[in-house]
């Protein structure tokens, strides 16, 4: 039977909602010690961003170097972030409902050898019915109707379950809600008691920081107080939802982030490339996260602020002679 | 058609060939690669108020060049909105999209697509990435359509796992699973025909061939018994027009036209 990892238990939930602390005070902190302080063996964690865009780089980095392990993961469009757990077997159990593909760019070895040689426990789910599992916690109810997955393998190797509706009759899939302990969500700007905005696309992460127990924030850049006062429109997350926050500039390298700057295509092959060799990975694994201080380090290896400025005019599509330019600004490979 | 014959690529005359079912004013939800591509075409082409929205969250973007992501910033570049996944699916949900587009590694005779598993579940031969967000699509839009190569390891008896359902096990199977009624595969655009559903059985039926290809290479390259229209046809080659947009607007570097 397909196990369900995380119990929609909304009474338990409310209980610890009850508890978590609301006090507006700082909370900025350091990626290692947010690491250390709110993940555990055994947790159960999701990621926020969509894969290769607006992703936690650094906290995925420093649960590698602080040796986590036993983790279950949240599946929802989960791809280089869980390529980096996948590459030191951090997980033993996962929700999919997109992991091992980098979409276009390729599959991740290291991601495949963990299915392969059966070493996660697994649980099929799709990405709607995920970021319905969210949105069911953040509403604080156990579980949402939904009209999909029906009559498929999805649906038999998930925890859904299939109800009949009250009002209409027809058939519905019961999809649980998923509170995860741990959710790690990187912004574009945030102040030190966690208030963020998120510009562009949410993707699930409106949902994802009601629903995550613990919530860690890592912004582009702080901004004062009185900013996130002075528009709270623009606020995607509240702060007491919050448990830590840390500045990293860049921090979504090697992913995209929404107007700041662009994918690094070359890096994300090289990830692809050493993954075919357990040596090979091992070595880049201890240049680019062992043997690394922290997240400065790790974009200094990469090509520092010279890449950076590249990555940023190809998002802003800006060509290299500083015309704007509207037909060429993709993707340099 | 002009009496020189256009040299063009098979994925060149796939995606011709797919962008031309996308009526103006039409929604589709649709991925990277060969799909976006069809969109962009008809949107330049044909269908200037076709809305193209992407799961993560895009809609309507002015795309400046091929995503490499469904989630990156282009997906909602000058768009009309920058929303969510819960978003994308409650359009999906509430009807409001026409089309979405899939692939697959392996897809029967009903539409039924597996991108989770080649071999079983719990010891896989290859374990390919799953669901995404196809699942919900296929459930949801109202007309699934596929572009994909056609060969015998793609197109089987039997899948090894129904990720993403086409007609289950045939007619009112859909239905009587739950999913919304009316939904369902439209048309398959291989690199050898295109392929619409037979209305009673909820099989393959090849609608037309594509230039130079005869039925018997078809059905060799199909790993199941298909249907014949009773008016088949010979599929237009691609047009002047179309080929000049998508080699000099929609993929001038080649990603996805360079890979034939």
């Amino acid at each position: 039977m397909p196990e369900l990892f995380m119990p929609p238990d909304v009474d338990a939930a409310r209980e610890y909602f009850r508890a978590k602390p609301r006090r507006m005070e700082s909370k900025l902190t350091s990626v290692a010690e947010a690491v250390a302080q709110y993940l555990h063996d055994g947790d159960y964690i999701a990621i926020g961003g969509f894969g290769t865009n607006r992703i936690p780089t650094a906290v995925l980095h420093e649960i590698v170097r602080q040796g986590r392990k036993n983790l279950g993961v949240s599946g929802h469009t989960a791809t280089h972030d869980f390529q980096i757990l996948a590459a030191v077997g951090a997980m033993d159990r996962v929700d999919v409902a997109y992991v091992v593909g980098l979409e276009a760019r390729g599959l991740s070895r290291s991601a495949r050898r963990m299915f392969e040689e059966g070493r996660l426990r697994v649980t099929e789910w799709s990405n709607a019915a995920l970021a319905w599992r969210y949105l069911a916690a953040a509403m604080g109810v156990p579980f949402l109707p939904a009209r999909v997955m029906l009559g498929t393998d999805t649906q038999a190797y998930s925890a859904a379950k299939e109800i009949f509706c009250p009002f209409t009759g027809i058939k519905l899939l019961a999809v649980p809600a998923l509170y995860p302990d741990l959710a790690v969500i990187h912004v574009h700007q945030a102040d030190v008691y966690g208030n963020a905005r998120i510009e562009g696309i949410g993707v699930s992460d409106f949902e994802l920081a009601r629903a995550a127990k613990r919530l860690i924030i890592t912004c582009e850049r702080l901004v004062p107080p009185e900013e996130i006062r002075r528009q709270p429109t623009r606020t995607s997350i509240p702060y007491f939802l919050v448990d830590a926050v840390c500045e990293v500039p860049y921090g979504s390298y090697p992913g995209n982030m929404p107007y700041e700057y662009f994918s690094d295509e070359v890096h994300l092959g090289q990830w692809l490339e050493a993954e075919e060799d357990p040596a090979v990975l091992a070595a880049f694994l201890d240049k680019y996260i062992y043997g690394t201080r922290g997240f400065a380090d790790y974009l200094e290896l990469c090509g520092g602020s010279q890449r950076l400025q590249q990555l940023r005019r190809q998002e802003l599509l800006i060509s290299a002679n500083g015309d704007a330019s509207s037909a060429q600004g993709g993707q340099q490979r | 058609m002009s009496s020189a014959a256009l040299e063009y690529n098979p994925m060149e005359l796939m995606i011709s060939v797919a962008a031309r079912y996308l009526e103006d004013g039409a929604t589709v939800v649709v991925g990277t690669g060969a799909p976006c591509a069809a969109a962009m075409l008809a949107q330049k082409l044909y269908s200037p108020n076709l809305m193209i929205m992407f799961e993560a969250g895009g809609i309507g973007p002015l795309l400046p060049s091929m995503p490499i992501s469904v989630g990156d910033s282009r997906t909602f570049y000058r768009g009309v909105a920058a929303s969510s996944m819960p978003e994308i699916m409650g359009l999906c949900q509430r009807g409001i999209v026409d089309y979405c587009f899939l692939g697959g590694a392996q897809m029967d005779q009903y539409g039924n697509l597996n991108s989770t598993v080649i071999g079983s579940h719990a010891r896989p031969k290859v374990r390919l990435p799953g669901s995404g967000g196809a699942n919900d699509l296929a459930s949801l839009a109202w007309r699934t359509m596929v572009i994909t190569p056609q060969d015998r390891r793609r197109f089987v008896p039997k899948v090894d796992f129904v990720t993403s359902p086409g007609y289950l096990t045939g007619k009112g199977a859909r239905e009587a699973a739950g999913l919304p009624p009316g939904t369902g595969p439209y048309k398959v655009i291989t690199n050898l025909a295109a392929i619409g559903f037979d209305a009673d059985s909820c099989r393959m039926v090849v609608e037309s061939l594509h230039p130079g290809v005869d039925r018997d290479t078809v059905a060799a390259s199909t790993g199941f018994e298909l249907l014949w229209s009773d008016e088949l046809t010979q599929t237009e080659p691609p047009t002047a027009d179309e080929l000049q947009i998508l080699r000099q607007e929609v993929d001038p570097l080649r990603y996805i036209i360079g890979r034939a």
